[in-house]
């Protein structure tokens, strides 16, 4: 490594021993810890995905028992969920890039912040063990009495393992709040913060809100285990559905915990890669706040067909119908943002496209989900498991992507190869789509979810699906080679290779330990594009 | 590491700026910290509400097992304890040493009461077998009363948790204020600790009305 280029030091040259890796308080480090363990969990999520897909390549349930199909599906899911589509952005690309964006020295605690990762890999690996024990076979729902009172699997121990990961959201929800209302530099107002910050801003808040629900909740479900105390056993004059209604006020805004940062990072690469300040910014700005609190309102559209009223269901579908218009917004103004902008087609642009277009048709096939009607006759169909992939992993995975690479220069000081880049992008783009459309068709035509077989006249959809499975983890597979390719091989990264505003482009790249060789003062708007 | 201004004691951490900003961000966390623990109750509170309006006259039936002297008791000794923690935040901005460990024990002591008596509160209700569970005994309802019992035990049972933490926190600090980490300028932990503790106490305020007292009269139709 030539010395004579790098005349600064920076937060990766701060020191090289495992120690001060593992003890580090500095949050960009922090973020890389996080950026190590979210991938190892997202390639075991991909993993039971991977033998989920194979076993429904044929009819006959023939290449894993039923058991162990409820087991893999389950653990697919708490994985994907908790431990990599929750922390993703928020943990690794907002512990790094929140602080330096508002111009502050480190987040608020950066102790608890280290504490906050610890938490989250201890309460993976228990949740690993629990799997290499005997797994669970309830679905990451946890629906109640089943998994209270009649399933055989380690249920106790895996709640034990997401409980203390719910700290480490709360932790983190904590850090950013404070973080963002009292550690910003001078000149750095609330309309001057980049809508990353305010993604993560509204984010935070759901963390803090709604991760105590499903932390008692639970808690409940476990203490019910063990100690047979009857609140959601019906024969102990318990109720089932009060476990579902607390179980979605935590889950459907945690939906949002997914895809709010997603927008983030979308709002950012959007101005970027358009030139231009994103049209109608406040609006933007507070669409993610209202985002935050219609999430709250709107669990029961999970709970159609569970016994609730006819009056209440038409409450939760009329506020479910509300949510799409903050969204909207958003659309909206992104497309606004780049109509006569000089847009650039770089890999991280391509990946917004990307994530445009599949939240698109995640968002409306959402509507069609908050319609009554149309809800009963999906439920618990592939629909539901296409539309909210659609959402969630053409959503936030997509971003968390495009956001991976366009700040990947600034986290490492290494420029990768952009043709990849863009080959990569776009196989992800087709992969997804064949992996999930046709689940969409499967689902209507009346294929339950969670089944290990299923009747051979849905077996064509099945097949295209796991074909686009493969063609999907290929392009997943691609960016290992070349952003690991770039850490070794890369050139340089200048300051700011995209020509981006923002205080993150004013540091060095990798930058310093205190991120700001001398105290930013911020004096412009925010995407001052313009000049 | 330890950031030292020349003009600010070595309690200052590196990435603050001056002391006020540090108070203001310890505080603010405390506070967004304690919004958690509401809704980390309000699980159960809602949990409460619901079998309660579903089930009123076992609710009301089982409720009049718990001994209200006791809980009324309790409810006394922590509204002094709440009172000798304002003291003792009180006496760390003035930056007396001695009344600060002073309130500091005291504190503890009241806290440490309120657990004797809630065992004692317990082993009673283990007496006369309303622990939910295979040896539950009691005339009328039984599947609901029990159902009330499991909320009672695991609503006091978190509070008393939240109260033994507490404890070890007020131990600690009592340590540090003896050693004279705290001054007039320099008091956020007592401060910030002041405020989870009166917390506890709100949530225990809200718990005796709701566990002891609703429809002691039994007029229920
Ligand atoms: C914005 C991000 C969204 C995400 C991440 C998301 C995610 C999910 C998930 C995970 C489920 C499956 C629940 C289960 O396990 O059964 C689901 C179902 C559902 N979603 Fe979404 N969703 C989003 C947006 C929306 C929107 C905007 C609406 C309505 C306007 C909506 C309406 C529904 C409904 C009604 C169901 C229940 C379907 C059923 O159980 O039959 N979702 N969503
Ligand atoms: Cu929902």
């Amino acid at each position: 490594m030539d010395t004579a280029a790098t005349p600064h030091s920076n937060y990766l040259t701060d020191g090289y021993s495992l120690k001060s890796w593992l003890l580090t308080r500095d949050h960009k480090r922090i973020g890389l810890l996080y950026l190590f363990s979210v991938t190892a969990f997202f390639l075991l999520g991909a993993f039971f995905a991977g033998i989920i897909r194979l076993e429904l390549l044929t009819p006959a349930g023939d290449l894993v028992s039923s058991d162990i199909y409820n087991r893999l599906f389950t653990m697919h899911g708490v994985v994907m969920i908790f431990f990599f589509l929750i922390p993703s952005i928020p943990s690794v690309l907002g512990n790094f890039l929140v602080p330096i964006m508002i111009g502050a020295k480190d987040l608020a605690f950066p102790r608890l912040n280290l504490l906050s990762w610890y938490l989250y890999t201890f309460g993976g690996l228990f949740t690993l063990w629990a799997l290499v024990t005997g797994g669970v076979d309830t679905g990451w729902t946890f629906y109640t009495p089943y998994s209270s009172s009649f399933s055989n699997s380690n249920v106790a121990l895996v709640i034990v393992g997401i409980f203390i990961n719910g700290f480490s959201s709360i932790l983190t929800g904590l850090n950013f709040i404070v973080t963002i209302h009292k550690m910003r530099a001078p000149g750095m107002t609330w309309f001057r913060m980049p809508l990353f910050v305010w993604a993560h801003y509204a984010t935070s808040l759901i963390f803090v809100l709604g991760t105590p629900v499903i932390a008692i909740t639970l808690l409940m479900v476990g203490a019910e285990r063990v100690l047979h105390l009857g609140i959601f056993d019906p024969k102990l004059g318990g109720d089932p559905v009060l476990f579902q209604h607390l179980f979605w006020f935590y889950s459907h805004p945690a939906v949002y915990i997914m895809i709010l940062p997603a927008m983030g990072v979308a709002s950012e690469l959007v101005a970027a890669f358009s030139r231009k300040a994103i049209f109608g910014y406040e609006f933007v700005a507070f669409s993610s706040l209202a985002i935050a609190v219609f999430g709250f309102l709107v669990w029961g559209h999970h709970m159609f067909v569970s016994s609730e009223s006819v009056y209440s269901a038409m409450a939760f579908s009329l506020l479910s119908f509300l949510v799409a218009i903050p969204s909207a917004v958003k659309v909206f103004n992104w497309s606004a943002t780049m109509y006569k902008g000089s847009i650039s087609f770089e890999a991280p642009m391509l990946y917004v496209f990307g994530f445009i277009g599949l939240f698109m048709i995640g968002g409306l096939t959402g509507l069609f989900l908050a319609a009554i009607a149309v809800d009963v006759h999906v439920t618990d169909t592939y629909f539901v498991v296409a539309h909210f992939h659609y959402i969630m992993v053409g959503g936030a995975i997509m971003m968390y992507m495009g956001g991976l690479h366009f700040w990947w220069p600034k986290i490492f000081g290494k420029l990768y190869n952009e043709f990849w880049a863009q080959v990569a992008a776009v196989t992800i783009f087709v992969g997804f789509n064949l992996t999930f459309f046709p689940q969409f068709i499967v689902g209507y035509l009346g294929m339950p979810r969670r089944y290990h077989a299923y009747p051979p006249e849905f077996q064509l959809w099945n097949i295209l699906s796991t074909a686009g499975a493969t063609v999907l983890a290929v392009g997943y597979a691609m960016p290992a080679f070349y952003l690991l390719h770039s850490l070794f091989k890369g050139k340089r990264a200048p300051s700011n290779p995209w020509g981006a505003k923002g205080l993150e482009w004013e540091t060095t790249s990798p930058p310093p330990t205190h991120n700001f060789e001398t105290p930013p003062v911020v004096t412009e708007p925010p995407y001052n594009y313009a000049k | 590491m330890s950031g030292t201004h020349s003009d600010e004691p070595s309690v200052l951490q590196h990435h603050f700026d001056n002391l006020g900003q540090q108070f203001e961000a310890s505080a603010l966390g405390m506070w967004v910290f304690l919004v958690t623990e509401v809704l980390f109750f309000g699980g159960l509170f809602t949990a409460y509400m619901v079998y309660r309006m579903t089930y009123p006259e076992a609710f009301a039936e089982a409720s009049h097992q718990l001994n209200i002297v006791l809980g009324g008791t309790n409810t006394a000794v922590l509204i002094g304890s709440s009172l000798t923690m304002a003291m003792a935040v009180y006496a760390a901005q003035q930056g007396d040493r001695h009344k600060q460990v002073l309130f500091l024990v005291l504190t503890m002591v009241l806290g440490m009461v309120f657990l004797g008596v809630k065992s004692v509160e317990y082993s009673h209700k283990f007496a006369e077998g309303l622990v939910p569970g295979p040896n539950f005994r009691f005339e009328g309802d039984a599947i609901h009363a029990q159902l009330f019992f499991s909320l009672y035990f695991v609503m006091t049972g978190l509070h008393a948790l939240h109260m033994i933490v507490g404890i070890g926190i007020m131990a600690v600090l009592t340590v540090f204020a003896w050693r004279g980490r705290y001054t007039s300028r320099y008091h956020t932990p007592v401060d910030v600790s002041g405020l989870y503790w009166h917390f506890v106490d709100i949530v225990w305020i809200f718990l005796f009305p709701l566990l002891y007292l609703i429809d002691r009269h039994g007029a229920v139709r």
